[in-house]
């Protein structure tokens, strides 16, 4: 009986341990036009929680607060780069999949582009370098005895 | 002198990784830092039951504390690293060395009371912040998280995971004296 009321306690501690507060809120209704740009926006917006998901794709609660007030800035007649401006001022440039171009991501950009480039420069002076190794050594004359006996074995 | 280059791209891929790896994926910068803190407005946790069944709660915001640096934490009682820090935050109140705000997290007023009447109050006030509209202003992503303001109200430093007396000494201290 003892033991039965012990597991009810560690139970009840235990699940009271792990209860977030989940607000009920009223909907946001939006207009089937809204409703697209928001599928197309959501996507692009990273789960803080579970960092390699999207906001469109996770059940974390914080990506469903997320989700919630992007909602209500598109019911709100804000535009995308607007809403994503809203999210990096306040999480930064990670929460967008793809990050912005500027001062400080230019490498992550440009770099594999300009690998690439170095790649085939390194490749095609070895091609030029080792053409002209050929074109310049004159061939070797021919011993025609050395090349009969060779053929003849 | 044949694999100088490849040993030396071996070297800097080397150098990146011991980097890159030793660096932990899960903290982000914050882009907050060196501006205006979030303007928030929340209403202030009753402490008792006898004083939540009293008036409606006092709200407080941003106002209310400038003038002085304060430490802003994000906690809730459903939080493990909240556990974790809370010695160290009643330390850090016995000091006295800097106003302790604390924000209630998504949690429930019952269940945070209890957890405070448990292990001690370090709090200056608690201010609830129960739907996480305000998290979401000062870019929370995992509790507990703790934010230094400075006297004019910026951002100085962002602690992310429960707070350790190494960090604070480390990357809160030099800051306290910094925009009053």
């Amino acid at each position: 009986m003892s033991r039965l009321l012990l597991a009810a306690l560690l139970a009840g501690v235990l699940l009271g341990a792990q209860a977030q507060v989940t607000v009920a809120r009223p909907d946001i209704p939006l207009s089937t036009e809204q409703e697209a740009r928001l599928a197309e926006l959501l996507p692009d917006l990273r789960c803080l929680v579970c960092q390699n998901e999207s906001l469109a794709e996770s059940r974390a609660p914080l990506a469903l607060d997320l989700k919630y007030e992007v909602r209500g800035l598109v019911a709100s007649g804000r535009s995308a780069p607007e809403i994503k401006q809203y999210l990096v001022d306040r999480y930064g440039d990670f929460v967008l999949f793809r990050p912005p171009f500027d001062a400080r991501t230019w490498l992550l950009w440009l770099g594999p582009f300009a690998l690439v480039l170095l790649a085939l420069g390194v490749l095609l002076r070895q091609i030029r370098g080792s053409r002209r190794a050929v074109a310049a050594a004159p061939p070797k004359p021919v011993d025609d005895a050395a090349l009969k006996k060779l053929l003849d074995e | 002198m044949r694999y100088a280059i490849p040993l030396l791209v071996l070297a800097v891929l080397l150098g990146f990784f011991a980097v890159g790896l030793n660096r932990d994926p899960r903290l982000l910068p914050s882009p907050l830092i060196g501006k205006t803190a979030p303007s928030f407005e929340l209403p202030v946790l009753a402490l008792s039951t006898a004083q939540a069944a009293d008036a409606a709660p006092a709200r407080l915001g941003n106002a209310a504390f400038a003038g002085k640096p304060f430490l802003v934490n994000f906690f809730a009682s459903w939080c493990a690293g909240c556990q974790v820090e809370h010695p160290y935050l009643m330390t850090l109140a016995r000091q006295g060395a800097v106003t302790l705000v604390g924000i209630d997290y998504k949690d429930a007023d019952a269940d945070v009371r209890q957890w405070l009447a448990a292990r001690g109050n370090p709090y200056a006030p608690i201010l609830v912040d129960l739907d996480g509209r305000a998290g979401i202003d000062f870019g929370v992503y995992g509790v507990p998280e703790t934010f230094l303001v400075s006297a004019d109200g910026r951002v100085l430093h962002k602690h992310v995971g429960a707070l350790t007396p190494e960090a604070f000494e480390k990357d809160f201290k030099p800051l306290l004296g910094a925009g009053s």
